[in-house]
């Protein structure tokens, strides 16, 4: 009785574990059994680089929401990864114990507040602030950077803090003994030794940046077509699908489909480099 | 720490410019990120406690009153159900991979791809995956339970991953004192491992709630966005973070937006601060043995 129940048990906590694999079969399924087809009427080639999306006429192009999703994630790199990067350092070398305690829940903080409500606070904050430094709607490419590059800080600063802590101390220690500050020490002793897990960090970044949704509709403007500028108003992939999820159907609603597969794959190929870069960094 | 704070006096910067700039550098940089933060919560907080009317949790929602309560009952719901799906698949995943599994298994390293994969799955392909697996095929239409399964997939990689750890913590000794007295596997595991892990798993669980009551675009199209409370468990309903969101669709919600955010913003931070003091607990526990 005990053995079968040591047996039974076993089977049960290798199902569970199984879950995981089960889901992600079942979602990769689900998006490519109906995004597929659509792409196929549409035409694969027209789909992704069609630069016009005009669901009343049926015309599908999701070019400029692909071109609209990279520059708001470059411009949140542009903006996040410094910064984040900077603080990690200084969380992790610089700071005293004291100020460790605050600055470290902060952050776990900053990554807990729901993008809502990062969206509600670049809506009533950074749309203005931008309306009277730049003119126009304020909505545009660049406000949108802004708050991405203030969402991801956490991810940044939270592996890149990880990955500088985890730097032999002898390197920090040999440089020191050399004559070095400690400043230099840091920078060019520790912190090229921490690179390959920093840029696994800045990959989790573009990551969360691209499939950020609920904050970039409220500042992004969402124009579905190819922003002239960074001041101009952009539609990102993520915004494509919730804005009109609603009301979709037929064509149109497959077609929002496959802008989330696109987005799927785009994520995938992320995870991989994330992946690799950890092992590597490891 | 000691041996840093002798290198940044500032008397040392004179013949180190360089020197002086990276410390200005990384500084400020902290001092923004903490400026950022408190700039958020601060300007929340003051435009949103004085929005904070009696009215807005009234038991029934009105387009006068826009009450929250609906919501808020909404996401409790949502919270404990996606919980009792995830928590124990996830406990029981995490215990396969740390105490039976063997190293260099094929299995394992896939199962530990795909829940990396999960995890890095964005919120909004969530709730594409649950609108098309739970609303159309399965006809469920928007629903609690739509909604509470597609939550749980998302924060199951989360809980797995610090089951995994707070698992891994557990010293060898207590597995060891456990079959030296004759107790089984299953035994030891339920009995010796899990009770001291208890701590890390339930840090990892309350960040998942923090997850659960953030989360909007994966609901939006499982759960839906009625107003109402979730009727016989199975309607559709809105919970708080959507309800944000379509106040804010609406545009002429904004004082009422506020004050959903204050609610929100004193949620996380509740559910960070527990997590926090629960997550230092068990390091010091860790650090005396």
């Amino acid at each position: 009785m005990n053995r079968f129940k040591e047996i039974f048990m076993k089977f049960i906590f290798f199902l569970a574990a199984c879950m995981s694999v089960l889901a992600v079969l079942l979602i990769c399924y689900f998006l490519f059994a109906n995004g597929f087809p659509a792409m196929g009427k549409i035409g694969v080639a027209k789909f992704i680089f069609g630069t016009r999306w005009k669901p009343g006429n049926d015309i599908y192009g999701i070019f400029p929401m692909i071109i609209g999703s990279i520059y708001v994630t470059a411009g949140a790199i542009i903006i996040g990864v410094p910064i984040g990067v900077l603080c990690a350092v200084y969380m992790a070398k610089f700071c005293s114990a004291k100020l460790y305690k605050i600055l470290k829940p902060a952050v776990d903080l900053m990554a807990g507040i729901p993008s809502i409500v990062y969206g509600f606070f670049g809506l009533v904050v950074i749309v203005p602030l931008m309306q009277d430094i730049l003119g126009g709607s304020g909505k545009s490419v660049i406000t949108a950077s802004v708050l991405l590059g203030i969402m991801i800080l956490p991810t940044i600063i939270n592996v890149s803090e990880t990955s500088i802590r985890a730097v032999p101390e002898s390197y920090y220690e040999g440089s020191l003994a050399l004559g070095a500050t400690h400043e230099r020490s840091v920078f060019f002793a520790v912190l090229p030794a921490a690179s390959s897990g920093i840029l696994a960090g800045v990959i989790l970044g573009i990551g969360r940046a691209i499939g950020e949704t609920m904050a970039v509709i409220m500042v992004a403007g969402n124009q579905a077509v190819i922003p002239g500028s960074i001041f101009a108003g952009v539609r990102t992939l993520t915004a494509n699908i919730v804005l009109e999820m609603g009301y979709a159907t037929g064509l149109h609603r497959e077609a929002l489909i496959a802008t989330a597969v696109v987005l799927f794959v785009f994520i995938l190929i992320i995870n991989l480099l994330f992946s690799i870069l950890r092992r590597r960094s490891k | 720490m000691a041996n840093k704070d002798s290198f940044t006096g500032i008397k040392n910067f004179k013949s180190q410019p360089l020197s002086f700039f990276l410390h200005v550098l990384v500084s400020a940089s902290a001092f923004i990120t903490i400026g950022i933060l408190f700039a958020i919560i601060i300007y929340i907080l003051i435009k949103g406690i004085p929005n904070l009317k009696p009215s807005l949790f009234a038991l029934k929602y009105t387009t006068e009153n826009c009450s929250m309560l609906p919501a808020i009952i909404n996401t409790i719901i949502i919270v404990v159900t996606s919980l009792v799906i995830a928590v124990p698949i996830g406990v029981f995943s995490a215990i396969y991979l740390v105490e039976y599994a063997k190293r260099g298994n094929k299995i394992v390293s896939l199962i530990r791809i795909t829940a990396e994969t999960l995890a890095g799955i964005p919120s909004i392909v969530y709730g594409l995956f649950g609108y098309l697996l739970f609303v159309i095929k399965l006809k469920w239409s928007y629903s609690m339970p739509a909604g509470a399964l597609t939550l749980a997939i998302m924060i199951l990689p989360l809980i797995m991953r610090t089951t995994e750890e707070a698992l891994k913590a557990v010293p060898d000794s207590y597995r060891e004192g456990s079959f030296g007295l004759g107790a089984g596997k299953l035994r030891t595991v339920f009995y010796a491992v899990l009770p001291s892990a208890i701590p890390g798993i339930l840090a990892g669980v309350i960040l998942g709630v923090g997850r659960i009551v953030g989360e909007t675009a994966a609901l939006l199209y499982t759960a839906g966005t009625v107003t109402k409370v979730f009727e016989n468990m199975t309607g559709a309903g809105r919970t708080l973070a959507v309800h944000m969101y379509c106040l804010l669709s609406e545009g002429l919600y904004v004082n009422q937006a506020y004050a959903t955010a204050v609610v929100l913003l004193i949620v996380v931070v509740l559910i960070n601060t527990v997590s926090g003091i629960i997550a230092r607990k068990v390091g010091t526990k860790n650090g005396k043995i």
